[in-house]
């Protein structure tokens, strides 16, 4: 359980990691280009051998391992490009086709949405109850503060369809539908971001599930199929990997009154105690888009992912210093720890309470 | 018609990226969208300038005589962008050369100078700015210039040259010295080929010109005695500028005068003090800086831009400064960079700024 800090101490943490912010920023330069400019063009070389493959999709290996080079190519232009793109990582280097404010990413969730829903209000509001729209997708029971009612006995089957469609799931999180079923937001409000998703959807699908189908001829289905099945693929990780970054054991909710006056100290604090890792090789890492780097990047949202690894050390150091938890363990431990909070809190909380100890809010057990 | 729609197919099978993006990785010239240039030459005229032969992909419009093109190049891996005048004819076809001065401060020419080198790719802008000759070509024509501000007015008379044109042409232009004049080679050359060609040189810091000290009236009687009567084209630094607008104003003839501003305007001191006006073009407001972000100056003068962290993470409110200089209230750091993104909740104005909102 974290401790509460001292007004100094918050002062004193949010002082140490600036200065790790500032020292990183000072520091970025050609690597960091090279770096980006070199996973696109894996990127790009993964999508055009993977589509090129599926043109002989007769031959089973070459099927798969189209299918295999296309969902690489699409974890990789959303994860460790797209979502890092989109957070303003490379602005920089003033290189349009590497800026946030034009990168388009192979998906049906359209960017401009996105980012305001991501960027803004999930990477502003992190974990705070009420506020961060992420916090079960406002389809799942994902924290014990959100109350039980019957609906989250479809939790588990929420959470798997959920996986099999995120693309879609993140685009439609944007219409805030909740919003729309409590009457706080008027369906008329949605027509600038239905547009939006209107014309990426109809990109989108064209391009898997039309024009390269009927391009490969005899092939239309097998092609179809690939298309699918890569984008089913890119799905499933997206999905694991982000769930791991807020939902397991140990990490923190927030109430809106107890944020409402934050520092720059305490916001930190919130970030570094909202937040999990995931360990794993570098390989791992790049294809998590970095996002096994959840602290890190949800302290320097906006500075290039590939320096998450590299500071990580530091802020873990850090967390140590003022008494801090830093939340991390490898992939397995960490989904397992969030499939098991799935399920848990499908339940009401009574029946849960002698089984766990954890059913506690995060933030009762703060206070405590 | 059949170009068109293969071009719209692969377009479709490209999205979202664009073709550019897989094509470039080819080669950077292979772009079909994409303005770039290659360096097919580089001659270092001066000790400190260097003339580069720029051949543009297909999509190159070509020029007029006198307007400008922004280049970008990476330096320590950001893009870098700056506006260079060919010094060309705007008749030479498939290229055209621009001549870079590598100032003191001069990032990108003090780069390009120590840089560029054959088969360099930069990426390139339309050309762009109004300092063109008339398009009806007068019959007499001064062409003033000053430093590195005689890149397009060697065009105008370039091309004036190729077009055959028989009116009396001078071309004035003003240096430190002999050694700092760029194509001087060229321009005796031209001079001596062309009698209605005349090429006078001032010197500011060398007896051995035509001329010697800075631009007055004796001097435009000096070069052509019928500069009230004609047109001239005027580029150069801001003293030349002044000086040479001052005798035309004084003459009445300030209508005879066309000219290009080249040296950007002297930097404002920082300061701790709020100074200058903040100017949103767009919405065509301004208002005197108050010292306060730019995100909350621009609420102020009633505006209403994107916006939403407020501490400068979730870069909602990235707009594009097109001059002056800010700083960064987190890191302190100022920039004066044009056309610069900025994130207007984490920046504050250091004296004048203009913001496309």
């Amino acid at each position: 359980m974290a401790p509460q800090l001292t007004p100094d101490q918050y002062a004193a943490l949010g002082r140490d990691l600036d200065a790790l912010r500032q020292r990183v920023l000072a520091d970025l330069g050609e690597a960091d280009r090279a770096y980006i400019l070199d996973i696109v063009k894996i990127q790009r070389a993964l999508e055009v051998a993977g589509r090129g493959l599926l043109f002989l999709g007769f031959l089973p290996p070459a099927w798969l391992a189209g299918v295999g080079a296309l969902s690489l190519s699409k974890i990789l232009d959303n994860m460790e490009i797209g979502h890092n793109v989109m957070h303003g990582q490379y602005d920089w280097m003033r290189d349009p086709a590497l800026n946030s404010r034009m990168f388009e990413w192979d998906t049906v969730a359209p960017a401009e949405n996105w980012k305001h829903s991501h960027n803004y209000v999930h990477h502003t509001y992190t974990n705070i109850i009420g506020k961060d729209r992420d916090i079960g997708y406002g389809v799942l029971r994902i924290d014990p503060a959100q109350k039980w009612n019957p609906y989250y006995l479809g939790n588990p089957v929420y959470a798997a369809l959920l996986a099999v469609f995120f693309q879609w799931g993140v685009m439609l999180h944007d219409l805030e539908a909740e919003k729309l079923a409590s009457g706080e937001k008027k369906w008329s409000e949605t027509a600038a971001e239905r547009r939006r998703m209107w014309h990426k959807g109809v990109k989108q699908v064209l391009k898997d599930y039309a024009l390269f189908p009927a391009l490969s001829g005899p092939l239309f289905l097998p092609t179809l199929l690939g298309n699918m099945t890569a984008n089913l693929a890119r799905n499933l990780w997206a999905f694991a990997i982000i769930f791991c970054g807020h939902f397991p054991t140990g990490v923190e909710s927030f109430t809106e009154e107890e944020t409402a006056d934050e520092t720059r100290g305490q916001w930190y604090y919130r970030q570094m105690l909202g937040s999990a890792n995931i360990t794993g090789s570098p390989l791992f890492h790049i294809l998590s888009g970095n996002l096994s780097h959840q602290i890190e990047h949800h302290l320097f949202p906006d500075i290039p992912a590939r320096r998450y690894p590299m500071i990580a050390p530091e802020v873990r150091a850090i967390c140590a210093k003022y008494g801090l938890p830093y939340n991390t363990g490898g992939l397995a431990k960490q989904l397992g720890s969030v499939f098991g909070k799935i399920v848990r809190l499908a339940l009401p909380d009574r029946l849960t309470r002698a089984w766990s100890g954890t059913v506690e809010t995060d933030r009762a057990r703060r206070a405590a | 018609m059949a170009v068109t729609a293969g071009l719209r197919l692969l377009e479709a099978l490209a999205t979202p990226h664009g073709l550019d993006r897989y094509l470039e990785l080819v080669h950077p010239m292979l772009t079909v969208r994409e303005l770039r240039g290659q360096v097919t030459s580089v001659h270092r005229t001066t000790s400190d300038t260097v003339t580069l032969t720029i051949r543009p992909t297909r999509r190159w419009r070509g020029f007029r005589s006198g307007q400008f093109v922004r280049l970008s190049v990476v330096i320590d891996g950001i893009r870098r962008t700056r506006c260079y005048s060919p010094s060309t004819s705007e008749h030479r076809p498939g290229s055209f050369d621009l001549t870079i001065k590598a100032h003191d401060g001069g990032l990108v020419s003090r780069w390009l100078h120590a840089n560029a080198r054959t088969g360099l790719v930069v990426h390139l802008s339309q050309a762009e700015g109004e300092f063109t000759l008339d398009t009806a070509r007068p019959r007499r024509v001064l062409l003033v210039s000053g430093g590195s501000g005689i890149t397009p007015v060697l065009s105008m008379l370039r091309t004036l040259t190729d077009e055959g044109h028989d009116g009396e042409i001078v071309f004035l232009h003003y240096a430190y010295r002999r050694s700092d004049v760029p194509h001087l080679a060229d321009l005796r050359a031209l001079a001596d080929r062309r009698p209605n060609v005349r090429l006078v040189l001032g010197y500011t810091d060398a007896a051995d010109g035509d001329l010697q000290g800075f631009c007055t009236e004796e001097h435009l009687r000096a070069a052509a005695p019928w500069f009230t009567e004609a047109p001239a084209y005027l580029c150069g630094p801001p003293g030349l500028m002044a000086a040479v607008r001052a005798v035309y104003d004084g003459l009445g003839i300030g209508g005879l005068l066309r000219t290009e501003e080249f040296a950007p305007a002297p930097v404002a001191v920082d300061t701790a003090e709020a100074t200058g006006t903040v100017t949103f073009a767009r919405s065509g407001r301004r208002a005197p800086n108050s010292g306060r972000t730019l995100l909350e100056q621009a609420e102020a003068a009633g505006l209403t831009p994107e916006h939403g962290c407020r501490m400068g993470i979730c870069f909602s409110c990235t707009s594009v400064k097109t001059a002056g200089r800010v700083r960064d209230v987190r890191s302190g750091e100022t920039s004066t960079d044009p056309d610069e993104e900025i994130q207007l909740c984490v920046r504050v104005p250091v004296g004048d700024v203009t913001l496309d909102l």
